[in-house]
């Protein structure tokens, strides 16, 4: 079952949330990662290695730096989904 | 008439029975380092854990650090030169093709006529030897074998570098292996992936710079996100199957000892191990800095030392690194 966009952004504010001690409900489609949620690019690693278990997607090492916005993210992840 | 060879055979159980480290004399402090990478202490601490790293100065080599560790680790083992029978040395940073830095060592240590070899296993090159080790002791092709992992990483660091020469430190830490009469070295669980050879690297080679010498004197580089991922999620796998392996489960042990790399890296693998907090994690990054093949080595050493560890423990130990290489076992810490 694929997951929708809804889904993804839940599940990946969990992750977030989880890596930066941050509440789940502050990880909104339009947050930046690196400017708003204070997330390094080794945390940032942490999340994807994260994200593509939970939704069983692949996110290339070098699509990572394109990922700027939660929104981003979310869209490259439901966009992957088999 | 068919005649039939002899084959070696050797004693049933292996163990390490010294070990002995030898750090770089310099203390640098990232507020020596920051400048050039437009950089902080703070930066640094919270990217890397490191506080300071040690290096050696220049009058100090490759060979030096390996003998003064070399011969720490034979007191440590109660033997002299003369009882090792192979001499087993990992280093990226020993400035001759040839003659092997091993032969070199065993000459200075007395070991002459001891097999002597280099291996190219970056920071996986002490596990990889201590596997190798096991393996020689086991099947009687040497009694007593000396490992040693020595790097002087600071002779191939650039100081713009914001990839990985700030990470970088000098020393050398050795180990005698020796016959036992218990089991005291897992099975090793090793392997390699050159598919990402690239991701930790020398700028150029010996050859391109000889063909364009304006090409300067070679340093490494690393792409810091691929390799904290490989490191921080596959090789926890691999670490578990040394466990397997070795029939221990993650609250048996007492020790683990990951290579030094990064001490995000280390958090990595004690969430992903699921380690007890009964577990003594080394954390020697923070002030001695990653020193390649010589961390794991130069960590246990004083884990020993300052008694946060003490002979019998089982550690589990695992090295990784470029070739992307590793190597994991569990150890009996002597």
């Amino acid at each position: 079952m694929a997951f929708t966009e809804a889904d993804v952004l839940a599940g990946l504010a969990e992750i977030v949330a989880e890596e930066t001690g941050l509440p789940a409900d502050s990880v909104t489609s339009e947050k930046s990662f690196t400017d708003d949620l204070d997330i390094d690019s080794l945390s940032m690693m942490t999340i994807v290695t994260h994200a593509e278990d939970k939704f069983s997607v692949t996110i290339p090492d070098d699509e990572v730096k394109n990922l700027a916005t939660v929104g981003d993210a979310v869209t490259f992840i439901t966009g992957a989904q088999a | 008439m068919t005649i039939q060879l002899k084959q070696s055979t050797g004693p049933q159980f292996s163990r390490i029975l010294g070990i002995g480290a030898e750090r770089g004399e310099l203390v640098v402090t990232n507020d020596d380092i920051a400048g050039p990478i437009d950089s902080s202490d703070e930066w640094i601490r919270q990217r890397t854990g490191i506080i300071t790293r040690r290096r050696a100065g220049a009058q100090t080599s490759v060979l030096d650090l390996s003998e003064a560790a070399a011969r720490k680790a034979l007191d440590a083992a109660g033997l002299t030169g003369a009882d090792i029978d192979a001499v087993i040395v990992s280093t990226v940073t020993y400035f001759h093709q040839t003659p092997s830095a091993a032969a070199v060592i065993a000459d200075r240590l007395g070991a002459t006529p001891a097999a002597a070899y280099d291996i190219s296993a970056a920071c996986a090159g002490y596990a990889y030897a201590i596997g190798q080790a096991d393996a020689l002791v086991r099947s009687g092709a040497a009694r007593n074998v000396l490992v040693i992992g020595a790097e002087k990483m600071s002779d191939f660091i650039d100081p713009t570098d914001r990839s990985i020469s700030f990470l970088l430190g000098d020393g050398a830490g050795a180990a005698v292996v020796g016959p036992s009469d218990f089991p005291g070295i897992g099975p090793t669980v090793w392997g390699s992936d050159g598919s990402k050879a690239q991701t930790i690297r020398q700028t150029h080679s010996w050859s391109e710079l000889k063909e364009n010498p304006e090409l300067g004197w070679p340093t490494l580089r690393q792409e810091g996100q691929p390799v904290f991922k490989w490191a921080s999620f596959q090789m926890p796998v691999i670490a578990q199957q040394a466990l397997d392996a070795a029939g221990v489960t993650a609250d048996q042990i007492q020790v683990f000892i990951p290579h030094q790399a990064n001490m995000r890296i280390i958090d990595q693998f004690i969430k992903q191990l699921k380690l007890p907090e009964t577990v003594v994690v080394a954390r020697d990054i923070a002030d001695t800095g990653n020193t390649s093949a010589a961390s794991i080595p130069l960590a246990a050493e004083r884990l020993l030392r300052e008694g946060a560890a003490k002979s019998g423990d089982l550690a589990l130990q695992i090295g990784f690194g470029a070739g992307l290489v590793y190597a994991a076992q569990v150890v009996v810490l002597p």
